[in-house]
């Protein structure tokens, strides 16, 4: 794969390009003191210097010290928010009824995807677009607003440099190092106190696209900095999901832990909504004030609610342990059954926002150590 | 994804809050026994419901609502001439070809019967194919027996229709008590019989027992599930049960694959 570097200047030109060709380009912006996922035009907008220190029920934006005396662009990791807010939106319009004269009619949404670029898409976030992928197009009925969407995307993907406590992309195959599924392909270098970024392409849209950039051939210690950073990214990951955590829990659905579990679960469906594979979602109509006019939508929902398992005798999962269950073992055991893939990228969202802190990886370890 | 506007052709009322909605659809609704449709009533919204019809019949397509909520309300108080939405057919029917040559056995709790009428109606018209064919159906009470005169013509047709109610009311002669009291040694042949339950979760675990007590086999039950959906097919997560996609996987189901499973208590 060809392989040539950029300086911040030439990410300004790419992001400038991008624009040209008519992209929406969504990147990491700080608002209200966290990354949040957002439009942007200008590199001057992502969070310089800045990393996102996190922990089970915790999370802080933080200045960092210059690496080389240099102010990184991407070490800040992940966030509350993620591709999925865009992909699969939290609400959707389905299609719109009209009854008149006695007749019904029904149209689909006619709306037109929007061409969209996401900036710093890390190796974590493009395994959950592949797993959204299999989920919402790969079977017999595709989602056809997200495939529209997916079909106009362009992507530039960021290599790790540092990971976040919480993260643990690499015992799930997912990271730090980003393999596939990308236009284009950044690396952040400071070796040298030189800010630059080493980009490779993926795809001929992201070739394209770099031949237009004023770039130039690596030196050989600059491919060696983006192969020591991706090492020390996955050496340093604290956290990992024990081997065989699918078969720890097929073995223990009925296990005591799930009980206590529902004791500290709020129940608040936090973990679903940061969760960047989940796909749960729920029908509502919106109807007019006159009678002749209805919308169907479509919602994000979550297995935390009681509303999701319920049919007209109740909700057949009533227990917090049970709907606790329900998200661990679809994420890790039965996700695989359903869709050929797990449901869990390692990308450590849903330990640092849950808000009396449950950590997945830890519960997956008590079950697999207190055997039933 | 849009649903295909019907219109109503008839209306049947079956018993107080259930109607069969007999909708026009112009040529053949190819379907198999035991999908199931996703109607829409305008501004209330969709849900699935079993198609009841007979699958030879063109130019209309059947489905038996019980009111319990918002849409199937709304669903039952459509009338002849109103247009609803329709997708589908969607999900996995019954194996009937797997009863070719062999004794059929139907067990039907309460509105369950009417994913299984699909499978009477083709057992009435080609008779021949099967062995024995033996319908149980429990209800609550007489009033609330389903399509009451289907009942004595599929009787007429040699098939073995048998009847209990929870409670029974004053002039009912028929049984009272649960449907697995109506299975006994004798009514067919356990070694070639194909099962196909469809009814409350209890009320099916218990008639599985039974048949299994018997002597049918395990991998030749099956059964309707049912649970939470939105979009009947395989992209709002609610019917997940355990492994399995209800929409997609099911509704119906060999009782090996789902065994292990209903036993699970809040899966
Ligand atoms: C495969 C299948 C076949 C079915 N066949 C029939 C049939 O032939 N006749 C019939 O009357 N009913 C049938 N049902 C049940 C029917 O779908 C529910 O009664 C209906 O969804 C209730 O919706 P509601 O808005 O009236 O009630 P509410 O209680 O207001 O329900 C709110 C929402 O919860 C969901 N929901 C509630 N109960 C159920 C349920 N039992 N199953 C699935 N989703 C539910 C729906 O999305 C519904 O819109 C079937 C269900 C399934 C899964
Ligand atoms: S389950 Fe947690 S760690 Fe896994 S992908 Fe979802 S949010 Fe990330
Ligand atoms: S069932 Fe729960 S864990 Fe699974 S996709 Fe839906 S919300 Fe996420």
């Amino acid at each position: 794969m060809e392989q040539l570097v950029i300086d911040v200047e030439g990410l300004q030109q790419l992001l400038d390009r991008l624009v040209q060709q008519v992209y929406e380009v969504i990147g990491p912006r700080v608002r209200h003191g966290v990354v949040t996922l957002a439009p942007l035009r200008s590199v001057s907008e992502l969070p310089a210097g800045l990393v996102e220190v996190q922990a089970p029920g915790s999370y802080r934006l933080e200045p960092m010290e210059t690496r080389e005396g240099v102010r990184p662009l991407f070490v800040h990791r992940v966030g509350p928010e993620s591709w999925r807010h865009f992909l699969h939106p939290p609400a959707e319009l389905l299609w719109c009824a009209e009854r008149k004269d006695g007749h019904l009619r029904i149209h689909p949404r006619a709306a037109e995807a929007p061409r969209r670029a996401f900036l710093g898409v890390r190796a974590c976030d493009l395994a959950a677009i592949a797993i959204q992928d299999r989920v919402l197009a790969g079977g017999a009925h595709a989602d056809a607003g997200y495939l529209a969407r997916r079909n106009r995307l362009f992507i530039v993907a960021v290599n790790c440099t540092s990971a976040a406590d919480t993260c643990f992309c690499h015992s799930m195959g997912c990271g730090p190092e980003v393999k596939e599924g990308f236009d284009l392909l950044l690396t952040e270098l400071t070796g040298g106190g030189e800010h630059r970024f080493l980009v490779e392409a993926g795809s001929d849209a992201g070739a394209n696209l770099l031949r237009m950039l004023p770039s130039r051939l690596p030196e050989r210690g600059e491919l060696e900095e983006r192969r020591r950073r991706l090492r020390q990214t996955a050496e340093g990951m604290k956290r990992s999901l024990p081997p065989g955590a699918a078969s720890v829990l097929a073995r223990n659905l009925e296990h005591p832990r799930w009980q206590a579990l529902g004791e500290r679960c709020l129940a608040c469906g936090n973990c679903t909504s940061v969760c960047p594979t989940c796909f749960c979602s729920r029908m509502a109509e919106k109807t007019g004030l006159d009678g002749t006019r209805a919308e169907h939508w479509r919602y994000q929902d979550s297995c935390f609610n009681a509303a999701h398992s319920y049919i007209h005798g109740g909700v057949l999962r009533h227990e917090r342990g049970s709907r606790y269950r329900q998200w661990l073992t679809h994420k890790l055991l039965h996700w695989q059954a359903q869709f050929g893939t797990p449901g869990c990228t390692g990308c450590g969202r849903c330990i640092a926002w849950c808000p009396v802190g449950i950590d997945l990886t830890e519960e997956v370890r008590m079950l697999g150590e207190v055997a039933a | 994804m849009v649903p295909r506007v019907l219109r109503v052709r008839e209306c049947i009322e079956e018993m107080e809050g259930v109607v069969t909605l007999v909708l026009e659809a112009p040529g053949h609704f190819a379907f198999e026994p035991g999908q199931f449709n996703m109607l829409y009533a305008f501004g209330a919204g969709e849900v699935p419901i079993s198609i009841t019809g007979d699958p030879t019949e063109s130019g209309v397509v059947r489905h038996t609502v019980r009111s319990v909520g918002q849409v199937s309300h709304a669903l039952t108080r459509l009338r002849p001439g109103m247009e609803l939405g329709v997708r589908g057919p969607f999900g996995r029917g019954w194996p009937l070809e797997r009863a070719e040559g062999g004794d059929l056995v139907l067990a039907a709790g309460g509105l369950g019967l009417a994913p299984l009428r699909p499978v009477l109606r083709q057992a009435m018209a080609q008779r021949s194919r099967f062995g024995r064919v033996v319908l149980y159906y429990g209800t609550r009470s007489p009033e609330t027996l389903l399509y009451r005169e289907e009942l004595a013509q599929w009787q007429g047709a040699d098939i073995e229709v048998q009847v209990t109610v929870d409670r029974a009311t004053p002039g009912w002669q028929g049984h009272v008590g649960v449907v697995t009291d109506l299975m006994q040694p004798g009514h067919f042949d356990p070694g070639s019989a194909l099962a196909l339950l469809c009814g409350p979760e209890v009320m099916m675990r218990f008639s599985a027992l039974r048949l299994q007590e018997l002597g049918v086999a395990t991998g030749c039950i099956h059964l309707s599930m049912e649970r939470n959906m939105h979009c009947g097919v395989g992209l709002c997560g609610h019917c997940q049960f355990g492994p399995k996609l209800v929409c997609q996987d099911g509704p119906v189901f060999p009782l090996e694959e789902v065994e292990p499973l209903m036993k699970i208590r809040e899966l």
